[in-house]
C-alpha cells in the first residue's frame, strides 16, 4: 500500500477546497438559508406538518442530501477532470500507485468536503428549525455512504467528460431533478400512486428516505431497501472505476 | 555494465489503427545518456510514454531494473522520472508544495533536504514560495524537471526538454543532463534537435515511423557514417584540376584557388597521402589544409531518407 501517495493525493484535494473556502462553505450555507426561508417559511406557512413532523423540520434530511449529492459529485469530477484538463494526470499515471490509492485520496477527499458541508447545513438549520435525530449513529452512516457513492460517480463523471459542459451536464440535467423529485421537499405518499410507482425509479427517492427515517424513524420506502440499494450504487461505481482503470478508458491511449 | 531499461519486440498500435511502434527492441545501459531522434510522429513520445506507464502497450515487454512494467509496475516505476514535452502543472500550487508532492505520490517519505537540494540545482530555491502560474516557461520546465527528480529516480525520460527554449536555456539544461549523469542518472531524452544530441549523448538512436532505425555510440556512428571533406588551399588558382588528378574526383572552389577532395573517413586508405604526393607532382603548390566531418544531422537526414 502506498500510503505516502494517498496522503499526498488527499493533502492536494484538501489544499486545493482551501483556496476556494469561501465558494465551498459558503454557498452551501447560504443557499441553505435560502430553502429555510422560501420553503421553510412561505410554502410550510401553507403546509402545517408531514407524517405529523413540522414541514421546516420535514425538509430537513432533504435540503442536506441535495446539496451533499451535488457537492460529491462536483468535487470528484473536479478533482480528476483537473489533472486531465490540465494535462497533470500523466503524473499520476506513471506513479507507483493503484486504483485503490488514487480512490482513497481523491474519493475519500471528496467525501470528506462534502460530509463536512452536510454537517454545516445541519447545524445551519439547527438555527432555524427544531431538531431531533432519532439514529445519530445511522444518520452518519448514512451519510457518510451517500458521500462516498456520489463521490465515487463524481469520479466516474471527471474520467468520463471530454469537457467542461460534459461535466456540467450530468449534475445539472440528472442530479438536480432527480434531487429535487426525489422527496426532498415532501413525502412521495402525498403523490398520486401512479407517480408514487415513478419515485420508486428515482434512486434519490431511496436515499431521502433513509436519511428522513435516521431523523423521524419514518420512511417513504423500507430501510433496509434503501441501504440495499445505496450499497448497490456504490459497488457498481467501483466495478465502472476498476474497469476504467484496467481498460485505461479516457485515460491512458 | 548493467541495463537499466530493456524493451523487447515493443509494438503499438492505438484505437485509430494507427501504428506507432513496430517491434522496437532496445537496452538502456545504466548511467549512460540516450538520445532518441526522429522527425514529428516517429514514435518518440509513444517509446516514453509506453516504458512510463501512460500507453499501454499492444505487445511486447519493458523492465526497468529488471522489474517489468505490467506486472510488477511499483517497483520499476519508483525508479523512473518523466519530463514531459509539454508545460502540464498545476498553476495555483507553489513550487516547493508541487514537488513534495509528486515524491509523496511516487511512495517515498517527505524530505525536506532533498527538495531543497533539487530546487537548488535547478535554481528554484529562491522561487519556492511562487505559485507556478507566476514563472515564465522556462522556470516551469525547471519545476517539471525538479518534480520527476523529487524521487531520486535512477531513469530519467526527458521528452524534447529544450522544444521552444531559448539558447541559454538549452545550454543550461544540457549542464542539467550532464550533471544528472555524473550522479549516475541514466537518461533517455528525444529531441528534434541534433546538435542537442551531439552535444550531451552517449549513443544515438534513429527512429522514423515507428521502427528503430539504428542505435549507435555516438562517436562510433559519425565515423562510420561521416563523410570526410579535404578542403585544399592552392597559392595559386587553377582553371581546372590537372588531368593526373582525374582518380581523386576533384572539385574546383572559391574560382579555383581551392580544391575539394571527399572521403569516407572509415576507408581502410583515404588515399589523402598519395593525393598530397601527386598534388605536388602536378605542380600545385599548397597554402593551408583543413578537413570537415559530416554533422550528426547530415547522417539523419540521410538515414532517414534512405529508410523513406
Amino acid at each position: 500500500m502506498n500510503g505516502h501517495a494517498i496522503a499526498a493525493i488527499f493533502r492536494f484535494e484538501m489544499a486545493r477546497t482551501m483556496r476556494t473556502l469561501l465558494q465551498s462553505v459558503a454557498s452551501p450555507v447560504l443557499s441553505t438559508a435560502l430553502y429555510f426561508v422560501v420553503f421553510g417559511s412561505a410554502i410550510g406557512s401553507r403546509i402545517q406538518e408531514v407524517d405529523g413532523i413540522g414541514y421546516g423540520s420535514f425538509i430537513v434530511p432533504g435540503l442536506i442530501m441535495l446539496t451533499v449529492l451535488t457537492q460529491s459529485v462536483s468535487n470528484a469530477s473536479f478533482g480528476i477532470y483537473f489533472p486531465k484538463f490540465l494535462g497533470t494526470i500523466y503524473e499520476l499515471l506513471s506513479a507507483p500507485v493503484s486504483v485503490a490509492e488514487i480512490l482513497i485520496g481523491y474519493v475519500g477527499a471528496a467525501a470528506i468536503k462534502a460530509l463536512a458541508i452536510g454537517l454545516i447545513i445541519l447545524g445551519t438549520a439547527a438555527f432555524f428549525v427544531p431538531l431531533h435525530i432519532e439514529h445519530p449513529v445511522w444518520m452518519l452512516a448514512f451519510l457518510v455512504l451517500i458521500c462516498v457513492s456520489f463521490s465515487l460517480f463524481g469520479f466516474i463523471l471527471g474520467i468520463w467528460a471530454r469537457n467542461f459542459e460534459q461535466l456540467q451536464l450530468v449534475p445539472l440535467m440528472i442530479i438536480t431533478p432527480l434531487g429535487f423529485l426525489g422527496g426532498s421537499f415532501y413525502s412521495i405518499t402525498m403523490l398520486p400512486p401512479v407517480w408514487q410507482t415513478v419515485s420508486l425509479f428515482n434512486p434519490v427517492v431511496y436515499l431521502v428516505s433513509a436519511f428522513r427515517w435516521s431523523f423521524f424513524g419514518t420512511a417513504d420506502v423500507d430501510v433496509g431497501l434503501s441501504l440495499a440499494m445505496i450499497l448497490l450504487f456504490l459497488s457498481a461505481c467501483i466495478a465502472i472505476i476498476w474497469w476504467m482503470f484496467h481498460t485505461g478508458y479516457r485515460l491512458k491511449t | 555494465m548493467a541495463i537499466a531499461v530493456s524493451i523487447q519486440h515493443l509494438t503499438k498500435v492505438y484505437a485509430s489503427g494507427l501504428t506507432a511502434l513496430r517491434d522496437v527492441s532496445l537496452d538502456i545501459q545504466e548511467g549512460e545518456i540516450l538520445a532518441l531522434l526522429g522527425p514529428n510522429g516517429a514514435g518518440k513520445t509513444t517509446l516514453i510514454s509506453t516504458v512510463c506507464g501512460l500507453t499501454t502497450p499492444t505487445s511486447g515487454t519493458v523492465t526497468v531494473g529488471g522489474h517489468d512494467i505490467i506486472r510488477d509496475f511499483r517497483a520499476s516505476r519508483r525508479l523512473v522520472g518523466l519530463v514531459p514535452q509539454e508545460l502540464n502543472i498545476e498553476p495555483f500550487e507553489r513550487v516547493q508544495n508541487t514537488v513534495r508532492f509528486s515524491r509523496g505520490l511516487f511512495g517515498y517519505p517527505d524530505d525536506p533536504a532533498h527538495i531543497e537540494a533539487v530546487l537548488r540545482q535547478l535554481s528554484l530555491w529562491d522561487k519556492r514560495d511562487t505559485r507556478i502560474l507566476e514563472l515564465s516557461g522556462g522556470m516551469k520546465r525547471r519545476v517539471i524537471i525538479a518534480k520527476a527528480l523529487s524521487h531520486e529516480p535512477r531513469v530519467l525520460f526527458l521528452d524534447e526538454p529544450t522544444a521552444g527554449v531559448d539558447v541559454d536555456l538549452r545550454k543550461g539544461m544540457w549542464e542539467i543532463v550532464r550533471a544528472l549523469k555524473n550522479q549516475g542518472v541514466t537518461i533517455i531524452l528525444t529531441t528534434h534537435y541534433i546538435d542537442e544530441a551531439e552535444a550531451i549523448a552517449d549513443r544515438v538512436g534513429v527512429i522514423n515511423n515507428g521502427q528503430l532505425l539504428l542505435v549507435e555510440d555516438k562517436a562510433t556512428l559519425m565515423r562510420r557514417m561521416g563523410r570526410k571533406r579535404l578542403h585544399i588551399e592552392l597559392n595559386h588558382p587553377v582553371d581546372r584540376v590537372p588531368e593526373a588528378l582525374d582518380r581523386y574526383r576533384l572539385t574546383r572552389d572559391d574560382d579555383g584557388r581551392s580544391l575539394l577532395f571527399d572521403y569516407d573517413a572509415n576507408s581502410e586508405a583515404p588515399d589523402v597521402a598519395a593525393l598530397l604526393h601527386d598534388l605536388k607532382e602536378a605542380g600545385l603548390v599548397l597554402r593551408d589544409l583543413h578537413t570537415s566531418q559530416s554533422s550528426l544531422e547530415e547522417i539523419f537526414v540521410t538515414l532517414v531518407r534512405e529508410e523513406a
